[in-house]
């Protein structure tokens, strides 16, 4: 049964690691918008995996605060934002997708073996998900890295955050409630903040294409 | 040899001759379904079949022995790739000759031949087939065979009787590599196949056909064996991918018994296997040639990073 | 002639090539006493070579020193199951290329054909010493014999300027080669200045200059190769040497750096360091996939098959880096199976890549035309030939069950059993590097498709290609010995691993020939039987048996009605030959995928041009990133230099008499 579990919350990193890859390599905001619900959906799977398993009761409060702020708050903000800002549309990234995964897979091998220490002093019962955690936390930030527009940006920051979330409780089982309630206050302040700023890009330059940020330099 | 492995053996290519075009009309009548049409019924690719056999050939002018030969070929290589896969029962004698690299060596045969014969007559579709066709070939062929290795490396064998031995038979366990794999190993199946997403098997749109273009200078009972083939293909791909991913109920060996229940298992997988693919199918647009290769890039990549990933997890 | 030892038979084959090389210069202007009997000849010595091999493999390594040379300094020959191993390859393919050799050399062409017959000859009896040698001298010795033979070879058509340019650049890379291999030996030596083989064995270099040997090999071997970046030589020279040569060139010669590399890395080295292997794995995969993507993009023939060749070459490198690999980490077992696969693929390369190069000159005599933009339909009018070259295509891409389907498989199985290495860095790179290798595989099929289809395919391109005319005798004779071994080798690969057994146990420690005659000659099973296994003949025999079985059933239930008509014209009646796939276009995905691999130029005709063009020509980045930078630094060091030459007597002895008091100053302190 315990190989089981393990196995289980193996297969929920893996499916965060696809997730990550198939957001890097996607066009379109609305889908983006999608992966991102998946992702939470997987790490709110994989909390109450990791809460049955070790029964600390806290984790599902936090699973619960996942599902609630992850998988219907954000996104639902999201998608409103799309529709107010008008920006379905599909996105270019800056590099050719085939290139990016390939930079991608680079990054997994460097997070795996950067985590391969760690890992080895990981009592948990499931080690090798450190790496695959760290690796989605570079996706992301590649993700954001070769975006030129701000949502997607503001995905891959969200994006991230869900990576650290899930090397939290899968490789050290969770961390302590008022942590956590703490970084969902921020992730959500954050989301308004990000939302305003938009607005406000959208009010000056008339385009949500951040490269427009390039001119507010020294001449 | 022994009576049981000749007889799943057999049982195996007869299997896939017949049940290949029944395959294919359930397909087309899922896909007529969801486009609220009636669709032409079950049988209709037999129907296809046996019209296209009885009507004579005709051949270009230009059509060199290769051209007559190309068919024959292609479609002695998908019979006999169904007889590699373990579709009903793992017991069969001709996997010992051909492990999964030689498999995607088979079809790279069929391909080659096929992607010669069109370009054979000299006219513009047939070389532009030809050069679609090989531009599939080459991203889908080694993103098929990563997926190949990483079973292989979870059953530490390349034969795929093996490979369904130690995933079917053994302890259930959950290999998250695998989820990679099977996602990269659709997209080659739909590749490969020329379903929708990369070809419409329905269009003979010159700017767009693939498959169509390779064989417009076929008909008769050339036409009518490719066709077969194709659908042979079909079924090949899809029992490979029910063999490494859901391999319940093929019969182990020396197990006659077993061999009987697990015709209708099969039956049934496939049914919902083609259900999914017209689904698919249905909702899906069909992309530009050009992003082709992006998308084969990625299940490529998406392969690779499924082995990546058995590494990492030590599963 | 009861006590002759292999090695003695093997010094008659040389022997016998010298021989017939002086006939040659004797019949210099008797074409037809060097076409018809002395090529044959050398082909039949060729087989000698080939026959005394395969005893000299299985035998003890047999030692024997020629008093020939400069005094004091013999040439040592020694004979082991490496040297003879190579032999057989060189004897095997060497014989089939003479016998077509023998059809296809023409008078008036350059090169008077008797000179021409001694070149040849002396090339194979080079190549044949430089295995053979057993000391750094008799080495660089047949080396450079090697060398300059084959570059007279490659000019033999000197008085076209390209092709004299090819020559020198050839020459100019080989000698670099060279004298980074000299370098190589001096280090071996250990500063005994004992040159002898027997002496480098016996030296325990510390790791630093044990590394530096193995890297000067690896520049010095790399360089004949065509490892990158020292491959820029290969695609200039082979199209430029009549096909023959550049079937030796590219099926044999290569194949001794190979050797080199072997025998430097394993026999001469007494320890092999892990980073060497990934070292080389690195490059040999970069080559690999360089080559296979540039011979996709090539409009002339023989280029193609020349850049094919490196991404071979690339292969080879990349399964001795592997070998090297496992042997430093002592698993002698893993090491031999990736050996065996190297080895492998040299003997199939050799054949099939001779047999492309020979058909290549077929059509090139029947047409007179390189560039495959100019060709097509040849099918038609020359089908042996086509026939023929189909095979070696089948084989140059790796399709069951010909040979090169064998050696993939050998080497993707080799490259799945890395998860045992003791390095989990390198465990999880290494099955990466076989998905790399399955991609090669499957470019260079799209290759070998562009490469037969546009060739010998479709309708005719050019109005002159309807008197194009089938091989001779000698022509088909040969290319069909070359095509009977590609099957042959495809078909029964237990017997060659019985061959390289007796290689790889010296080398590595371990073999799979017990292992492998274990299961039957019908059964590949390198390791174990539920691991993996590959029964040829099986296979074919399905694939036949399906043919006929369709073939004859369609046949028996329905009939075999037939008409001709004219293709489809899709309503267009005005269709001509030109509107098919050309080789630029045949080319285009892949030069769209892989662009940042080259450097493209392109001319796009604007819209208001009367006779609009489109031009594009795709070149070599390191051309142009390195080489030309590199040859303007030389240039630009010589004209500094050239300043010194004054003309003058009285400088010329100013500079000695100023290197003379320069002098006695060094000697007084």
């Amino acid at each position: 049964m315990d190989a089981l579990i393990g196995q289980l919350i193996n297969l929920f990193a893996a499916v965060m690691l696809i997730l990550a890859f198939a957001m890097l390599s996607q066009r379109r905001i609305v889908t983006l918008i999608h992966l991102f619900t998946f992702q939470g959906l997987t790490v709110v799977g994989a909390t109450v995996v990791v809460a049955y398993v070790t029964q600390q009761h806290h984790l599902y409060y936090s699973a619960a605060l996942t599902l609630a702020l992850k998988v219907a708050l954000i996104p639902f903000l999201l998608h409103r934002l799309i529709d107010r800002l008008n920006v379905r549309w599909d996105i270019e990234t800056m590099l050719n997708i085939p290139t990016l995964m390939l930079i991608g897979i680079v990054l997994v091998v460097f997070a795996f073996n950067l985590a391969l220490p760690i890992s080895k002093l990981s009592a948990s019962i499931a080690r090798g998900t450190l790496g695959i955690a760290l690796a989605c936390v570079l996706l992301s930030f590649m993700m954001m890295i070769t975006r030129a527009k701000a949502v997607p940006q503001v995905i891959g920051f969200l994006t991230m955050e869900n990576a650290l979330f899930f090397a939290a409780t899968s490789a050290t089982y969770g961390m302590p409630m008022v942590v956590e309630l703490g970084i969902a206050l921020d992730v959500l302040v954050g989301i308004f903040i990000l939302g305003v700023f938009m607005f406000q890009i959208r009010e000056q330059f008339d385009s949500l294409d951040i490269r427009h940020l390039e001119k507010l330099k020294e001449e | 040899m022994s009576p049981t492995g000749f007889l799943s053996q057999a049982l195996a290519i007869l299997a896939a001759l017949v049940l290949a075009p029944l395959l294919m009309g359930w397909v087309n009548q899922w896909r007529a379904w969801f486009q609220n049409r009636r669709g032409p019924g079950l049988l209709q690719p037999y129907r296809t079949l046996n019209k296209l056999f009885v009507k004579e050939s005709v051949v270009a002018e230009t059509a060199s022995p290769l051209f007559r030969a190309a068919p024959y070929v292609v479609f002695g290589c998908m019979a006999l790739s169904c007889g590699i896969i373990p579709t009903l029962s793992t017991e069969l004698p001709l996997s010992l000759a051909a492990d999964a690299i030689a498999l995607v060596g088979l079809f790279a045969v069929a391909r080659v031949f096929i992607s010669l014969a069109a370009m054979d007559i000299g006219t513009a579709f047939g070389s532009l087939g030809a050069r679609r066709e090989m531009l599939i070939g080459f991203l889908a062929e080694p993103a098929l065979l990563t997926v190949f290795f990483t079973a292989s490396l979870i059953s530490g064998s390349t034969a795929l009787t093996s490979i369904v031995e130690s995933l079917a038979h053994r302890e259930f366990a959950i290999y998250p590599s695998l989820a990679f794999a099977g996602l990269a190993f659709s997209f080659v199946s739909f590749a490969e196949n020329a379903r929708v997403p990369v070809d419409n098997p329905a269009t003979h749109l010159e700017l767009t056909m693939i498959h169509e273009a390779l064989i417009l200078e076929y008909s008769g009972r050339h036409l009518a064996l490719i066709e077969w083939a194709a659908a042979l293909k079909l079924f090949a791909y899809s029992c490979i991918g029910l063999a490494l991913f859901f391999p319940w109920g093929i019969a182990k060996v020396q197990d006659p018994g077993a061999l009987l229940y697990a015709v209708p298992v099969l039956v049934g997988k496939l049914a919902i296997g083609g259900f999914l693919l017209a689904l698919i199918e249905s909702v899906s647009a069909k992309m530009r040639i050009f992003r082709v290769p992006e998308f084969l890039a990625t299940a490529f990549l998406l392969a690779v990073i499924g082995m990546l990933v058995h590494f990492l997890l030590g599963a | 002639m009861q006590n002759w030892l292999a090695v003695d038979w093997i010094l008659v084959a040389i022997g016998g090539w010298l021989l017939t090389g002086a006939l040659g210069i004797m019949a210099l202007r008797h074409f037809a006493v060097v076409a018809r009997v002395l090529f044959p000849l050398g082909s039949a010595v060729g087989l000698l070579l080939a026959a005394a091999a395969i005893n000299g493999l299985m035998g003890t390594p047999e030692v024997v020193t020629l008093p020939i040379g400069l005094p004091q300094l013999p040439f040592h020959l020694r004979l082991d199951s490496l040297s003879a191993f190579f032999l057989l390859v060189i004897g095997g393919a060497g014989a089939g290329v003479s016998i077509f050799a023998a059809g296809y050399f023409r008078q008036g062409e350059g090169t008077p054909p008797g000179l021409l017959c001694l070149e040849y000859h002396l090339f194979l009896a080079s190549m044949a010493l430089v295995v053979l040698a057993d000391d750094a001298y008799a080495f660089m010795v047949a080396w450079e014999t090697m060398a300059l033979s084959s570059f007279f070879l490659v000019t033999a058509n000197h008085r076209v300027p390209e092709i004299r340019q090819a020559g020198f650049l050839y020459l100019l890379i080989a000698h670099i080669g060279a004298i980074a291999i000299l370098l190589c030996f001096g280090v071996l030596q250990a500063n005994t200045g004992d040159y002898t083989f027997a002496n480098m064995r016996e030296q325990s270099l510390s790791p630093f200059w044990a590394s530096a040997a193995f890297l000067l090999a690896v520049l010095g071997f790399g360089a004949k190769a065509g490892m990158l970046p020292l491959h820029v030589w290969l695609p200039e020279a082979h199209p430029a040497a009549p096909s023959p040569v550049s079937a030796l060139m590219s099926g044999v010669m290569l194949k001794t750096a190979i050797y080199g590399l072997l025998r430097v890395s394993f026999d001469l080295l007494h320890l092999q360091l892990g980073w060497w292997g990934v070292a080389l794995l690195a490059i040999g995969l970069f080559t690999a996939l360089y080559g296979v993507v540039f011979a996709t993009v090539q409009t002339d023939m023989k280029r193609l098959l020349a850049y094919s060749s490196i991404e071979n070459i690339g292969l080879l490198l990349a399964a001795i880096g592997l070998t090297l690999l496992f042997k430093s980490y002592g698993m002698a077992e893993l090491a031999a199976l990736a050996l065996t696969a190297c080895l492998y693929h040299v003997v199939s390369h050799a054949f099939f890549k001779s047999l492309l190069f020979v058909g290549t000159g077929a059509v090139l005599h029947a047409t007179g035309e390189r560039n495959l933009g100019h060709l097509g339909g040849l099918i038609r009018f020359m089908p042996w030939v086509a026939w023929l070259v189909l095979i070696g295509v089948f084989a140059s891409s790796g399709l069951p069950p010909l040979s090169g389907f064998v050696s993939e498989w050998l080497l993707l199985q080799s490259f799945l059993f890395t998860p045992g290495l003791p390095n989990s860095f390198l465990n999880m790179l290494i099955p990466i590097v076989a998905a790399a290798i399955a991609l090669i595989a499957a470019l260079a099929g799209y290759t070998m498709v562009k490469f037969f289809g546009i060739i010998f395919l479709g309708q005719p391109r050019d109005g002159k290609l309807q008197h194009a005319h089938d091989g001779g005798g000698w022509e088909k004779a040969g290319m069909a010995w070359l095509a009977v071994w590609c099957i042959g080798l495809g078909l029964f690969p237990n017997f060659i691993i019985q061959l390289i057994d007796p290689v790889t146990t010296p080398l590595v420690g371990a073999g799979l020939g017990r292992k492998v005659a274990a299961n039957g000659w019908w059964l590949l099973a390198p390791t174990s039987i539920e691991r993996a296994s590959y029964g040829p003949v099986f296979f074919f025999i399905g694939v036949v048996v399906a043919f006929l079985l369709a073939y004859g059933l369609v046949r028996v239930l329905y009939h075999g009605q037939l008409r001709r008509s004219a293709p489809w014209d899709c309503g267009y009646p005005w269709q001509t030959p030109r509107m098919q796939d050309t080789a630029e276009g045949f080319g285009q995905p892949i030069r769209q995928i892989f662009e940042p691999f080259f450097r493209l130029e392109r001319h796009v005709p604007s819209p208001f041009d009367v006779a609009p063009r489109y031009h594009v020509s795709v070149t070599d980045h390191f051309w142009h990133r390195f080489y030309l930078p590199v040859a303007r630094v030389v240039e630009f060091a010589a004209e500094k230099v050239g300043r010194l030459q004054q003309g003058r007597i009285a400088v010329y002895l100013l500079y000695s008499f100023l290197t003379l008091l320069f002098m006695l100053f060094l000697v007084q302190r």
